[in-house]
């Protein structure tokens, strides 16, 4: 067993390997990311911490986030079909936490949106708190996409930020 | 408010009692005389209650495309000011909610008392003789409230609100059972926009038709006892036409009155729920927070722009002809448990704004009526669904079945008359 920190080379593979796999819709293996207990959170007040107490646009456990995912692949939302492509950079990370088993890291994103003839862009600090699984490898305890017009008038958001 | 001079469309080739020409959607005359000939001479919606809750408590809103300020003052009173200096127009007030003691304005200085009144002009001397700062309040508009909800009306000589409402405020009353005892208070909103027209929105409000096939995403997402009360075509819902726009659309019907029935089983979805509850509360109590969790069995559409719609206050503000803004406000119970409302607000996430199972699959299919309302201006919009089976109550309102377009009818009723006027 290691006793190193986590590095943010380790921890930025991780994101980047998630980025990739939603911009190119391999739901399964991103299901298998999360630790059991995970939150994915996308929340409106750019202050909140207490998520679970506050309206946010989502706040999804393991049960929601398969949700999610069967609406994105059974073909019965029209909004969803056909899902809008995406590409998402992720930059200017930064370690804010870090122990052998634990860390939290926050990065910039900023992902395009292609649908139907309209391209949109929308901007976030993603925030991860992630872990060591008994395996040795990270996995996600807890994503927060702090979109930079949270309290302002979005529009649909038919595929997972 | 009115400017007479102004032209205004002919819109009675546009519609008749069952239908009506797209141009609604897709005309920038009829949408520029909408805002006047509607929104400047009824009531409009701007805030409940609980957004404002203590003295110097303000929000930003509109009426119709003027920009105004709700705010209480010291004394409790509401007031609804128009965000606009009385100088040279700049607006007081860029944050869509606070608290504060005055209304300074950023440009020059002139300041304000919460209830209008024009308090101090920085470098007084040039005005001497020719301010009088009395006849300078903020304009303020007519404001009425009825259960909660907050209204306000450029029109001083217009009817009082609750003759306005009239049948409407059964609804309201029946609504707000979902404090379960306690006072209801906002939660939050979800905030989207959509390019089309807000009446498209207003009579999605009254349009239990869509549901089965634009909400079949989120009725595979819930358990099968939601499916089965969700499953509104078949549950012997109607829609009442309620007068001066409004109407009610009931699509549970044995969730009209949450007060009634408490002892009926208690949902599986909320077995964990009763279970926390019943830490802290009696078994009656239980009950009545458990089965006023899920919303009230209708969507009670208010004309113009405001609904109570199941578990949440719906509030349309138009932008312009081909755009929208949707506020979906979430509601729950002040001082109540906190495990009832996170129950709320999970629900409202899994449905409602703009990452929802069901908002989205709404704003797509509004954006393909505004799209093909471009094409041939001549073909009506069919308002006619449920005529055949509609029927006229003792006290004389129209009802139709729960898919019947009846709603519409009354909101397009109530639009024509003021549209004419």
């Amino acid at each position: 067993m290691t006793t190193e920190a986590i590095t943010l080379d380790e921890a930025m593979a991780l994101t980047w390997y998630e980025a990739d796999l939603l911009d190119n819709a391999e739901y399964d293996e991103w299901l298998a990311m999360w630790t059991p207990d995970a939150h994915y959170v996308v929340p409106i007040e750019p202050g909140a911490v207490d998520f679970e107490n506050t309206l946010n646009y989502a706040y999804d456990d393991h049960s929601m986030r398969k949700k999610r995912v069967d609406r994105l692949r059974n073909g019965q939302s029209v909004s969803t079909s056909p899902v809008a492509r995406t590409i998402r950079l992720q930059s200017r990370f930064r370690i804010l936490k870090s122990d052998a088993d634990t860390c939290e890291l926050r990065c910039a994103q900023i992902l395009t949106e292609f649908r139907r003839g309209r391209e949109r862009a929308y901007t976030a600090d993603v925030e991860f708190n992630l872990v060591r699984g008994d395996d040795g490898k990270l996995k996600i305890a807890r994503k927060v996409v702090r979109l930079i017009n949270s309290t302002d008038a979005l529009t649909g958001i038919g595929y997972i930020l | 408010m009115t400017s007479t001079a102004e032209a205004s469309p002919d819109i009675r080739p546009l519609i008749q009692s069952d239908r009506a020409k797209t141009t609604l959607y897709t005309d920038p005359e009829i949408f520029k005389a909408e805002m006047r000939k509607v929104f400047e001479n009824t009531w409009v919606w701007v805030a409940h209650e609980s957004e404002i809750a203590g003295p110097g408590d303000f929000k930003t809103a509109q009426v119709g495309q003027h920009p105004v300020i709700v705010v209480r003052d010291r004394k409790g009173v509401v007031h609804v000011h128009v965000n606009r200096c009385r100088h040279r127009a700049a607006t007081l007030c860029e944050v869509p909610k606070g608290k504060t003691s005055s209304f300074v304005c950023p440009y020059h200085g002139w300041s304000y008392g919460l209830e209008g009144a024009l308090r101090g002009v920085p470098y007084e001397t040039g005005y001497e003789g020719v301010l009088e700062k009395a006849k300078f309040p903020l304009r303020s508009l007519r404001v009425e409230h009825y259960a909660g909800m907050i209204f306000a009306t450029f029109r001083d000589d217009i009817e009082p609100l609750v003759d306005y409402l009239g049948p409407a405020k059964k609804w309201m009353d029946l609504f707000m059972k979902q404090g379960a005892g306690f006072p209801v208070t906002t939660l939050g909103e979800h905030k989207f926009r959509f390019p089309g027209n807000w009446k498209i929105q207003l009579e999605n409000t009254t349009d239990a038709y869509h549901f089965p096939l634009v909400h079949k995403s989120f009725l595979t997402a819930v358990d099968s006892e939601t499916q089965t009360t969700l499953d509104m075509m078949n549950n012997g819902g109607f829609v009442e036409d309620l007068g001066n726009g409004h109407s009610v659309m009931v699509m549970i019907p044995e969730l009209i009155d949450l007060e009634d029935n408490l002892e009926a089983p208690i949902p599986e979805k909320f077995k964990d729920l009763a279970a926390e509850l019943a830490k802290d509360y009696s078994d009656l109590e239980v009950r009545r927070i458990v089965r006023a969790v899920g919303g009230s069995g209708f969507n009670l559409n208010i004309f113009p722009n405001v609904a109570c719609s199941m578990a949440f206050f719906r509030v349309l503000q138009p932008i312009a002809v081909e755009e929208t803004e949707v506020r979906h406000i979430a509601i729950g119970m002040k001082g109540g448990p906190a495990a009832g409302n996170r129950a709320r607000m999970r629900l409202h996430e899994f449905f409602q704004g703009p990452m929802g199972f069901g908002s989205p699959d709404d704003a797509e299919v509004w954006d393909r009526v505004q799209h093909g309302a471009q094409g041939d201006h001549d073909l009506w919009l069919m308002l006619n669904r449920g005529l055949p089976q509609e029927t006229t109550m003792p006290d004389g309102t129209r009802r139709g079945d729960v898919s019947s377009e009846t709603g519409m009818r009354a909101a397009y009723a109530q639009w024509a008359k003021m549209m004419a006027a």
